[in-house]
Formats: C-alpha cells, structure tokens, sequence
C-alpha cells in the first residue's frame, strides 16, 4: 500500500518535534541512495530556496494620521514616489519605482542606485526614513503638506505584498548581437560572450511542485527573513510546459506566486535593494516554501536534481526585446552551474543572477524551524491553477 | 626583484615612442600591462606592473621623459556585508580576480588577480564592490 500522508498528520508530527525534514539538496541524494518509496515514508517535509532579484514587489504602509487631519494626495518616501491613490493615510511603495530625479537611461548604462526595493530595505533595517506627502485639503482633511522622519516602528501597518514572486523557471539570457545590453538579467556580453541564469535549480520552491499538488492559497512560507503566506497565484502565472520543437519534454515553467506578510518581523538580510544596471531598481527576496511529502508522486517531483531541470536559452538581443521566437536549445542546471554551457556551438560562460548558498541557507533555516516545532504547515484553502488548466498569455495591442 | 603597480600619464607628444621597450632592454624589467587606453586628445594611460631588480632606475627613466608615474593606490574591496554571492559579478570580471568557489557556488574574490577595471563596481546588483583609495 503506497504511503499517503494528510497536512494534519505531518502537522502533528510537527508539535511534537518528530517530524523528519530534509532540505531539497538532501532529498535529491537520499532519493538516489534509498529510492521513492522508502523516502516517502520516512520523511515527512522537504525545505525549498530561492533568494533573487524580484520584481513585481512591494509594501503597503499604512502611515498614521496627522493632526490636523490629511488626505495624502502624493506620497515620497526617501524622494522615491509612493501610491497613494488607495486611502487618506495608506500608501504602496513598490520595488521598482525611482526617484523623480534620477537620471534613469539618459546616461547609458543608468545605474539605479536607490529605488522602492531599497525603500523597503531601509524600512526592514529600521533606518529612519523621509516622509513627505502633500494633499489638496478637504473639510475633513484639512492638512495640505507635511515632511517628517519615520522608522517602521513608528508607522501602523507595513505589508509585504508581491504580486508576483518566485518564478517556477526562468530563462538562460544570453547576447547574440555585436554590442553589450544592459538587461534585468545583467549585463550581457555581445556574440555570445556570456550567458546568465536566475533560478536555484534543484532548490527552487515551484520547480519541486510543478504541478502544485500542494501549494495554494494559504500556504505557510518563510518570506524575507519572516513568516508569510502565498494569497494567490502571481501575476503573468503560466504553469505550461517547456517543449522543444520536435515536442520533447523539458519540463515545467512559468508559475508565479503571489505572496504576503507583515515587514515588520522581516530581516533586511533577505530583503536586499537591488540596482540593475541600464535596467533599474528592484528587490532582492529571500522566498522558502516547505513540501509536506503526501505521497510518492509529490516526492518524485520534488527529488528532481540539478541535472533533470532545464532552461530555456533565449537570445535578448534579439528575439526577446523585439517578442520574436528564440530557437536556441534548453540547458541543465547541472550544465549551467558547471561555469560553462554550448550555445551554437561556442562555449559560453555562465553566471547566477540568484544566489544558491542564500538559497541554501534559506532551506535550512526552514528546515530548522519545522523541526524545532514553531512553524506548522499551511494546509492551502485552494490550490493553484497548474499545466492542466491551459492558461495562455495574452499580449496586448496597439 | 621587488614589483610594483604604477599608473604612467603620457602628454601626446610623446605617446608615438617606444618606451616601454626601453625599459624592457635597458632596464630588464618584466612589464604587466593592466590597463591602456589613449584618449581624443592623444595622451595615454597606462596601468602596469614592473618586475626587476631595475624598478626604480626604470621609473626615474620614465620621469626624465616627462611621463607622469604614480603608484597605484587604488584599490577594489568585496563588502562582504552586501555582497550576497549571486555570481552575476564572476563572468564579467575581465582577469578571474572573482569567481565562483563550486560547488558552493560562493563568490570569491583574490585582489592579486584585479586591475582595477570597475567593472564589477557598476555590474554588481548590490554595490558590494567598492573602489578604495
């Protein structure tokens, strides 16, 4: 009778400290020596990593009111704008937004120093940070300016909310044109010079659930240092498959969560602002998801290697710039953290744009707090939309 | 046989003679070169290293001519603070001065290796390079 395991059990497990947890990196080697069936029924939780530049990111802070009385009608925090357009006090500063001034691309490559993403750093590390807002007055809300200090002790609520985080897979960039680009996948050397990839493979949270068999809406996570919840699928979730040409398999690719949690029991070790070259400012986020292995079939997936993982290799030259197809192969992970892959031919050296040791420390915090019995599994109220529902992009006209 | 970096300003007119191989045959000194570049106006930078027992003789040399020589004080510093080892820095480092420690996947950087560029100081996604004077 193969094992099947409910969230209830393995939260029971948990209380009283007798759960077994193993990391991702672990599963994949005790999956080899001991075989699916035997690890199914011996572990109970596999930890996941991923600490990446993330766009599609942001807080809600919920500021306090002044007296007298003031509907905010513009919000800056540091000089970088926050919206506003939500409620008298509340603002979102997202990850990406810059300073009015800042020069953006009109000196190439722009360099981005300080954006929203490192807002919300500054907040997370309890650095006083500049307010200023101003209104246009009503009988209510008289008030019509004001400039002050706040730290995230000071204000009511801060939010982390990212509608869009923890991309199952992501694309090898590389450059087949003559000049150097300057990408949110980093700098790109010409003919090929260089090829960068973001996922941490074998660690990565969706990758070992592809199908999501069981993460959904409520799921627990360790999210910037803190706990937060998945609350939705993310935007742009297209959990297709990967096919080649000839109609090959490569695997899963692009789900996204949407995910959320209180700023305020955060770490600014895991919420890191990040400046892209020529690109732009953004966030750095520290996600880990734990899989409760309920069966054979969730522990198959989630004890695939870095070998059995692909990406595909996208020319952003060309054909991603101008959303034209790109025809270049897919690649291993194994392949891709060798330092090394082939494209066309031509050895290519290859870098991360995601940081595997983070992602490894973030598995074994995780693992470490399910062990010591603080953090229980989220059963999800739903799951999310996986391969079989046929989601298709649409592309927008004009 | 001591070495020393030096950073060497040439005025444009005398970037057209053959000094640096007068200091390979005259003063049998090893050159490095790090770094050159000539700008509009025609005056040259270069950055190299000098290995010899000759070192300061090629120097004053270098000064009778009317090339500007300092020494390189500049220098690239990891912070390790910021730094978070997510190795888009290792494949655009012109020299290997950073690379990534496998299978940890930890960026390293050996200074020995670094010329100095700045390269990584703008590409790096967290500013953790830093130019030290």
């Amino acid at each position: 009778m193969a094992v099947e395991k409910t969230f209830q059990e393995i939260n029971e497990r948990i209380k009283r400290g007798r759960a077994v947890v193993v990391t991702a990196e672990e599963l994949v080697t005790m999956v080899k020596e001991k075989g699916v069936t035997r690890v199914t029924s011996e572990v109970d939780v596999v930890t996941t990593g991923t600490f990446s530049p993330m766009c599609s990111s942001g807080a809600f802070l919920s500021l306090g009111h002044t007296k007298p009385r003031m509907k905010m009608h513009k919000v800056w925090l540091n000089d970088v704008p926050a919206y506003t357009g939500i409620a008298a006090v509340d603002a979102f500063i997202g990850a990406t937004e810059v300073p009015e001034d800042d020069p953006l691309n009109s000196v190439y490559p722009g360099e981005f120093r300080y954006g929203g993403g490192h807002v919300i750093h500054d907040l997370v590390s309890h650095k006083t940070v500049h307010l200023k807002a101003t209104g246009y007055g009503t009988d209510c809300y008289p008030r019509k300016e004001i400039e002050t200090e706040i730290t995230i002790d000071d204000i009511n609520e801060a939010i982390l909310f990212n509608p869009r985080n923890a991309y199952q897979n992501y694309n090898c960039a590389v450059n087949l044109s003559t000049r150097t680009i300057y990408t949110y996948m980093g700098m790109l050397k010409a003919n090929l010079g260089n090829a960068h990839y973001s996922t941490s493979g074998q660690l990565s949270p969706l990758l070992k659930d592809p199908t999501f068999k069981t993460i959904g809406v409520g799921t627990r996570i360790f999210l910037g240092g803190g706990i937060g919840y998945v609350v939705w699928n993310g935007t742009q979730h297209f959990p297709g498959v990967n096919l080649d040409d000839s109609g090959n398999n490569f695997g899963h690719a692009g789900g996204t969560l949407s995910v959320m949690g209180d700023l305020k029991q955060m770490n600014p070790r895991w919420l890191a602002g990040t400046s892209m070259l020529g690109y732009g400012a953004t966030l750095t986020v520290g996600i880990g998801i734990p899989i409760p292995l309920l069966n054979e079939e969730v522990c198959r997936f989630a004890a695939a290697g870095d070998d059995e993982l692909y990406a595909p290799i996208v020319d952003y030259g060309d054909a991603y710039p101008n959303f034209n197809p790109s025809n270049l192969g897919y690649v291993s992970y194994g392949e891709l953290k060798s330092g090394k892959i082939k494209v066309n031919g031509k050895e290519v050296p290859t870098a991360p744009m995601s940081s595997y040791p983070r992602a490894k420390e973030i598995a074994r915090t995780l693992k470490q707090w399910i062990q010591k019995g603080d953090f229980l599994l989220g059963e999800p109220v739903q799951l999310l939309p996986n391969a079989d529902a046929g989601i298709n992009a649409n592309t927008l006209k004009g | 046989m001591s070495s020393k970096k030096v950073v060497l300003r040439f005025a444009a007119d005398i970037t057209d003679q053959p000094i640096i191989y007068k200091l390979v045959k005259d003063y049998d000194l090893i050159i490095n070169i790090l770094k050159a570049d000539i700008n509009p106006q025609k005056e040259g930078t270069l950055v190299m290293e000098l290995t010899g027992d000759n070192t300061e003789q090629g120097i004053e040399y270098l000064r009778q001519l009317g090339v500007g020589v300092q020494s390189l004080t500049e220098e690239i510093i990891q912070n390790e603070e910021k730094c978070v080892s997510c190795g888009a820095c290792t494949d655009i480092c012109p020299t290997g001065a950073l690379y990534m420690e496998r299978p940890d996947m930890v960026v390293r950087f050996n200074s020995d290796r670094c010329v100095v560029c700045r390269l990584c100081v703008k590409a790096c996604p967290m500013k953790a390079m830093e130019v030290r004077f």
